[in-house]
């Protein structure tokens, strides 16, 4: 269980969270939307410990990740798997060391045995006879895949999504869809993902989260974020540039705004 | 007026939040330096990567600095009849001076230019952050080689530098000017000290660990991008080189004054 309590983190003059509360349950698949510039990988990277707040806590199974002394914090980090907007794969290394790469170096297991569970962990995202190539040589919808693989090769209990669909095309984003549910379903994983693809997001989620200038205005299962009445919400799952959240640095005319 | 001291402040405030952060970085690295294990694999690759591929650069530059050297102070000398000195002025200004100092820089251009571009895009495209997750502290995987490497590699060259560039106005002295060969060793071997040698390796090292450090922690602070990982290169060669420079002087009034 994730509990995130009060969370307040500042770049600079740039006030990103302003008292983040949530919640998520065991086994739940919660989904985390907002524009561009919300502060939602910010959120993301302060679940695993990456950031520290200014201000406020993080609970994973009840304990404190953001007080844990840096040892401790790169072994709670085992509990994580995080897969990253761009991938963000060793481009120095084969698709096999990248996949491996926690197990590789752990040492509880020797190299042919790390590759054959980067092969089963492959097979599980669809992709096969692949282990021999570099980064480079993938599209972006495999280096997910990779990615993926990479995340859920030490079976963690918790997986994080940062943008998991944007920069694919919507068949590859939706075929990333169906393996981010079949993750849920076979690994029992509680996981957050953030996204403002809401297609992505309604497919996904058992609960969404909406947040907006450093808080979390409204959550929900699908079909209350779909239904609700927050004008907020409501803006955003609707995709309408006109409403109570205003673009920075676009200002409409008058007359353009009455159309 | 007012605008000057602002200036002037910010650029202190500036300074002193990356030098703040260098610091940090460097005694993060010595932390994890002394708590085994140590990564070995990535510290022979950066080994590889600083010395044995920077030598043939290394060779060339220390080998036509000395005959240069030799020609310039042999006809040079020789307006005072002082030429037979040649191979002990090429001796100890390669052991002291120019093999550590051309090394850093050398060093500093390919090596250091290599590091921040190499951890600046790793950076931006989140593999630190990835790191991060795999439970991997990236300062022990990534920056703790790279400092053992520049450590000890640059004392390295820099010997090899110091031989070459030795040999090189032999060349010239003994090649060019035909003058004795003995001559040229016994002046050679007659004023070089021991502490001439060490106390260049010294420095060597000093700049190596310097260059190390701070290639890294351009790379390792980038933000922006490509531009991003552009300014990082760049800023870590200059730093670098500026660094060994001014630090070379420092150095020299304490090793050899």
């Amino acid at each position: 269980m994730i509990e995130i309590v009060n969370l307040h983190k500042s770049f600079g003059k740039n006030h990103v969270l302003r008292g983040v509360n949530l919640n998520v349950e065991k086994g739940e698949s919660m989904v985390v939307i907002g524009g561009s510039g919300s502060g939602k990988s910010v959120l993301l990277k302060h679940i695993i410990g990456i950031l520290k707040p200014d201000d406020g806590n993080v609970r994973i199974d009840g304990i404190d990740i953001t007080a844990l002394k840096e040892n401790d914090l790169y072994e709670a980090r085992k509990k994580f798997g995080m897969l990253f907007q761009m991938a963000a794969l060793f481009d120095s290394m084969t698709v096999w060391e990248n996949v491996g790469f926690s197990l590789l170096r752990s040492k509880k297991m020797i190299p042919t045995k790390v590759r054959s569970v980067a092969t089963e962990k492959l097979r599980l995202v669809g992709l096969v006879g692949v282990e021999d190539l570099m980064p480079s040589e993938l599209s972006g919808g495999m280096k997910k895949r990779v990615g993926l693989a990479r995340a859920i090769a030490h079976e963690p209990e918790i997986l994080l999504y940062d943008e998991p669909t944007t920069g694919l095309d919507p068949i590859m984003a939706d075929a990333i869809n169906d393996l981010i549910i079949e993750m849920k379903q076979r690994l029992q994983v509680t996981s957050v993902a953030i996204t403002h693809d809401m297609s992505s997001a309604y497919k996904i989620a058992d609960r969404i989260a909406m947040l907006y200038e450093g808080k979390i205005v409204g959550t929900g299962t699908p079909e209350e974020i779909k239904n609700t009445q927050n004008a907020l919400i409501r803006q955003f799952v609707t995709g309408s540039a006109v409403g109570p959240i205003t673009i920075e640095g676009v200002q409409y005319e008058k007359s353009f705004n009455r159309t | 007026m007012l605008r000057l001291i602002e200036l002037v402040g910010k650029t202190i405030i500036r300074f002193s939040e990356e030098l703040g952060r260098l610091l940090i970085l460097f005694f993060a690295a010595i932390k994890q330096l002394i708590h085994p294990p140590l990564e070995v694999k990535n510290t022979f690759k950066q080994m590889l990567e600083i010395g044995v591929r920077s030598l043939p650069v290394v060779l060339i530059t220390a080998i036509f600095t000395g005959m240069v050297f030799a020609l310039q102070t042999f006809t040079g000398f020789k307006r005072f009849g002082a030429e037979a000195l040649v191979g002990t002025v090429v001796a100890l200004s390669m052991t002291r001076e120019l093999g550590p100092v051309l090394t850093g820089l050398i060093v500093a251009g390919r090596a250091g230019a290599a590091m921040a571009a190499e951890l600046g895009t790793m950076r931006v495209t989140e593999q630190i952050d990835a790191l991060e997750t795999l439970a991997t502290n990236p300062v022990k995987y990534l920056v703790v080689p790279r400092f053992i490497a520049g450590l000890f590699m640059l004392p390295a060259l820099a010997i090899v530098a110091d031989i070459t560039g030795i040999v090189g106005g032999y060349i010239v002295t003994v090649g060019l000017f035909e003058t004795s060969s003995i001559a040229y060793w016994k002046r050679t071997w007659d004023y070089l000290e021991v502490g001439d040698i060490i106390n260049g390796l010294i420095k060597a090292g000093f700049f190596g660990a310097s260059i190390s450090l701070i290639s890294s922690y351009k790379g390792f602070y980038t933000r922006g991008g490509a531009e991003g990982v552009g300014k990082a290169t760049t800023g870590a060669v200059v730093l670098s080189s500026m660094t060994i420079l001014i630090s070379d002087y420092f150095l020299s009034v304490w090793l050899f004054k």
